[in-house]
Order: structure tokens, then sequence, then C-alpha cells
């Protein structure tokens, strides 16, 4: 029997969507288009996240193929961990630090050409193939949250192309998202007991994330700059 | 006035040629420089993740605020009135689209990926002031030319006039524009600042008419064309003006940074503790590109002779460049302050006073941008009549103790 490819994704997607799924979880059909119904969201416990643990930024490099040349200053990190230090009380906390998926982000508006946008569920992308390589978008993240790749690539993950000349940064691992998953720095933060990471639909009163987030109180990274951030902090 | 002839560039005076060679070569250096860099990315320039924008973009800068500087010469004759310069004015338009050209060239050939030009002509996001200034630029070249085309064509020169106040209109409004590309970073301690955009205004009419200085003084050299003492005192005077409000608007700029708390770090940064950027700009951008300069032209009440017009006009370009580098350098040197008030360090350098060396190939590239700006000015002014006869008479008129 051949299946057509309209039937083959109908069938996938009639699996997806008929999915029963713990409560809580988004219901998330693989192939529909996204929708603003959805704002994928990232809250840090930054209690539960220890100063040597950088198990986010290893799940994130192991992921996209993000292995350096050794040259510090211009290999791309897509998320790195932030030791911050109060220096009249002496509290220290270690965070993670990414691309901080904003609703009203930065790099978006400067953009010459479009190639740094936004989904309608949040994530920030750039297209690797309008980017022209001007590093605008760089000057204008107030989060350092983009890389521009300084040098030839080679060996490049199917799931996570980049290219020399133009500018990148974390895509919420936006391939395993799609395909109803989780960002390898949230896995990986889980896989090493933290816990320190959830992920899932702030705009679903439901979800996990949504529930922690009503609980306690949490912040934004630079909050006074109105951008609103989709990935906020809890013990900041 | 009435009965101005013009002149071209002729070769017959030595040096025409060889000059145009070297300028060849230069480019031809920057174009080598420009595929060094694309071939093997960036890495091997100054530039990193931390200094996104190098010696190039101060290069870049530095044209693209003269362009528009260079044009105050025609607007100053056409739009204000001032006859002694209206002489001068097909001059300043070509000088004007030559350095705006050059600027352009240098900023295409340090993208990451220079072979998508067309993608930021065919693909533009009117939120980002980046593709405002493409249509900007674009405009200017236009208008300009028609400026100068009725400057040129008998049949056109009732337009002279109307085209002239919109290339002036114009140029303001592409300046406003580049002072913005810095203005409109709300994260970035050193900019998020709407005086950018008055002070790159200010700072095009010091740098615009110190680089029409230096080429008209070498044209002069050049076609024997006789300069009025009383023309050299009024540009020498009008320059100190125009250092003046640069000064001006460098001053409110650092004030304020200093009154507000949360700004007072990135101004200790610049004006006490930042290394070379303290220097350049205290020592290169005050004291030789600014206060120098006005002494000698307002500390002596003789008027200002030719050397030492030139010598002024050369002073200011200098200080240009050094305020360009504290401006583009010296802002993303000073870290993005993720946590106001906290200490904090990583992998990725926050918190770290970032450095910059420039190499070679990006300082080639910028150095090209001269070259192409003066190659392109050197060949319009061959073929076409842009170079007055003589200058002997300018400024000599009733009006000539205005600047």
């Amino acid at each position: 029997m051949t299946t057509s490819r309209r039937q083959f994704l109908g069938s996938v997607t009639a699996l997806a969507g008929g999915l029963t799924v713990a409560p809580g979880v988004t219901l998330y059909a693989v192939g529909t288009p996204v929708s603003s119904a959805v704002r994928w969201g990232m809250l840090v416990d930054t209690n539960k996240c220890t100063a040597d643990c950088t198990a986010c930024v290893t799940g994130c490099t192991k992921e996209n193929g993000l292995e350096g040349t050794g040259r510090k200053a211009t290999d791309a990190q897509w998320i790195r961990k932030v030791d911050v230090r109060n220096p009249s009380t002496k509290s220290e906390r270690s965070l993670p630090v990414m691309c901080q998926h904003c609703a009203e982000p930065p790099c978006v508006d400067v953009c010459p050409t479009g190639a740094s946008f936004k989904r309608a569920d949040g994530i920030v992308l750039v297209d690797k193939h309008t980017c022209i390589g001007c590093r605008y978008c760089m000057m204008a993240c107030p989060y350092k949250a983009r890389s521009f790749v300084h040098e030839v690539l080679e060996d490049q993950k199917a799931h996570a192309p980049r290219g020399k000349g133009t500018v990148e940064s974390c895509t919420l691992c936006v391939h395993r998202v799609d395909a109803g998953g989780q960002p390898a720095c949230v896995e990986a933060c889980h896989a090493d007991g933290h816990g320190a990471m959830t992920f899932g639909n702030i705009n679903d009163p439901d979800s996990d994330i949504s529930k922690q987030l009503a609980k306690y109180p949490s912040s934004q990274i630079r909050a006074d700059l109105g951008l609103d951030p989709g990935v906020r902090y809890n013990g900041l | 006035m009435k009965n101005m002839t013009y002149r071209l560039l002729t070769p017959q005076k030595g040096g025409f040629y060889l000059v145009l060679f070297m300028a060849t070569v230069v480019i031809g250096l920057a174009l080598f420089s420009a595929w060094y860099m694309e071939h093997n990315g960036h890495w091997v320039t100054g530039m990193n993740n931390q200094i996104v924008w190098g010696m190039p973009h101060v290069f870049a800068i530095f044209l693209i605020v003269a362009a528009s500087g260079a044009l105050n010469v025609a607007s100053i004759g056409t739009v204000f009135g001032r006859k002694a310069y209206k002489p001068l004015a097909r001059l300043s338009g070509v000088l004007a689209v030559s350095l705006l050209i050059g600027g352009l060239a240098v900023l295409v050939l340090d993208l990451g990926r220079p072979d998508r030009l067309i993608i930021a002509m065919t693909h533009m996001n009117y939120s980002s002031i980046f593709a405002w200034n493409i249509l900007l630029y674009s405009g200017f070249v236009l208008i300009v030319g028609v400026y100068i085309w009725t400057q040129m064509d008998r049949l056109m020169e009732g337009w002279k006039g109307v085209a002239g106040i919109a290339a002036f209109i114009w140029r303001l409004v592409l300046t406003t524009g580049t002072g913005l590309i810095f203005g409109f970073l709300v994260a970035r301690e050193a900019y998020d600042a709407a005086v950018l955009a008055p002070l790159f205004i200010a700072m095009s009419f010091a740098l615009g008419l110190a680089v029409f200085v230096l080429v008209l003084s070498a044209l002069g050299e050049w076609c024997d064309v006789p300069i009025s003492d009383h023309l050299i005192a009024r540009m020498g005077r009008l320059l100190g003006i125009f250092v003046v409000a640069s000064l001006y608007f460098t001053v409110v700029q650092h004030l304020t940074g200093l009154y507000a708390a949360e700004h007072t770090a990135v101004e200790r940064f610049v004006l006490l503790d930042g290394g070379v950027i303290t220097i350049l700009f205290w020592v290169g951008q005050i004291a030789i590109g600014s206060l120098l300069p006005l002494a000698l032209i307002f500390g002596s009440k003789a008027d200002l002779k030719r050397g030492g017009l030139m010598l002024c006009a050369f002073l200011v370009v200098i200080g240009g460049f050094a305020q360009l580098y504290v401006i583009i350098i010296g802002g993303q040197a000073f870290p993005l302050v993720l946590f106001p008030g906290m200490e904090v360090s990583s992998s990725f350098y926050d918190g770290a006073y970032n450095t910059y060396s420039p190499s070679l190939p990006e300082v080639g590239l910028g150095v090209g941008g001269f070259a192409i700006a003066m190659g392109i000015a050197m060949v319009c002014m061959r073929v076409l009549r842009f170079i007055p006869v003589t200058l002997e008479n300018s400024g000599a008129d009733s009006e000539h103790s205005k600047p």
C-alpha cells in the first residue's frame, strides 16, 4: 500500500493530537503551524542551580554542534553560566543566560533584512539565508546572547545549520520543541538531578511553568527595558 | 561671480596618474583585505563576539559623516546665500558623493556575507534604522547628483535652489540616521541617547569641512587655483564654529551621563579609567581635535593663513577619528550591564572590560575607503568641470567678515 505525503502527515498529526498526556503538559500536534496561542518560555530556579555545574552548557554544545576552536573571544556561546555576586551583601548566584526570547526583541527591531525574526510562539531565530552578517543585532541585544560565526564550520548538525559570516543564538532547540520535545539544556539539567530549569507554554495556565510562575515571585533580566523576555528566573 | 568658470583636473601638472595609480593600489590592497577576512572568517581580525564593530566601522562612519558635512559648503552657498562659497558648490557635491560611496564600500566589504548585498536592498525591515539608512544613503547620492546637475546644466539652473534645499534637509536627516544607529541601542550604557543625533550632525559639519579644506588646498596647489586670503580666513572661522558645536554636544553628552547615577560607571570608563579610550578622548578628541585648532583659529587676532587652515583641518580630522574610535570601540569595550549593581563573571566575558587590537586587514580596508572616495572624486573631476578656475575674489565681498 502506498501512502501519499499528505496522508502520512495527516496520520502523524492525528496520532500526535490523539495522544493522551498528563495534565499540565501542553498537547502539541506535530505538523500544525505555530500560533500565538502558545508562548514558549523557560523558568530557571537559581536556588537549584549550582556554580560548579555546567550541564546545560554541555547539553547545548552537544545538541547543536557548538564545539569551539579554542579561540575563546570568537567562539560561539549560545548559553553560558554567569556568576553573580552582590558586593554589599556578598550573596552569590550562578545562573544560565541565553537568548531570552523577548516578546519585544531589539534584535528583530534593528535587523535591516528581517533575518532576525520572532515566531508566533515567541521563539526568536535568525534566518541564515537572509542574514548579511552586519552584527547590528549583537550591538542591540541587552543579554549578549548572540554570537557571530567567525570561521569556516564543518560537520554541522542537520537540525542546527550554522554558517560562517552569519549571526546565531539559542534557538530554544526549536527542532526538538516542534517535535514535541524540550530544549537540550533543560533535559541536561534534569538528567544531572538539579531540575533547575522548567520549559513550557506560559500562555497555558495549567502548564507546569505557569503554575510555578503563579506560585513564586520570579524576575526577568533587565526587566527595566520592557522587553518581556520569555526566560524568567526564580531566586534572583 | 556670475561668470565663474570651472576647469577639469588635467593630468598636465605632474602626479595625476601617479596619485590615481597609488589610489588604485590602495583600493587593491583593501579588496585583498576584504577577501582575506571573508575567506578566513572574521577571526583573523581584531573583532570578536565582544567588540563586534571595529576599525572598518570607525573608517566607514568617518567617511559617511564627513560626506554629509562636505555637502555643507554647497548648502552655505545655495541655501544660506553666502556668495563666497558658491563657486565651491560643485566640488562640495562631488566630494560628498565620493566620500559616501567610499564609506559604504567599507561597510559592505566588512559584512559577514558581503555577497548578500542584494538581500539588504530587497529585504527591508522598516523598523530598522539600518534599513532606513540604506534608503537615506541611496537617496543622498541621487539628490546630490541632481543638485550637481542643476549647477552644471544651464537648462536646469532654475531648479538649483530647490535641489539645494532638498539636499540640505536630506543630509540633516541622513546624519541623524547615522547618529541614531547608536542612539537607538537601548541596551548599551554608552549609547541609548538622543543627543547622539545632533552630536553626529555637529561632528559632520566639522569633519566634512576639514576634509573639504584639505582637498581644496591640494587641488589649489595642483591646478594653480588662487585662493583668496578672505576665503581662507572665513573657512577657518567656520571650521572653528563647527568644532565648538561638536565640543558643545560632547560636553552635553558626558554631563548627562555623569548626572545619572546609572551611567557614572561608563563615564568613569571613558573619562578616567579606560586606558587607550581615555587617552584618545582627552588627547585625541579634546586636545588635538578641538582645543588646539580652536586656539589656532581664535587665539590670534590675525586671520588664519592657508598653511594654518590646513593644519587645523588636519587636526580636526585626527580628532574626528579619535572621537569615533571612542564612541564605537569604547562603547563596546564597556561591558553590558545585565545585573545592575552586581559583580559578574562568565566564560563569555560578562562584566569584563573588553580589549581590542585592530588588525592590518581591517585598517587596510578602512584606508581603502578613503582611496575609493578620492579615486571617484579624481575621475569625476577629470571628466567634468568641478574645479573653479580662480577663488581669488571669493570672500572679498561685503559679507567677508561673516563666517
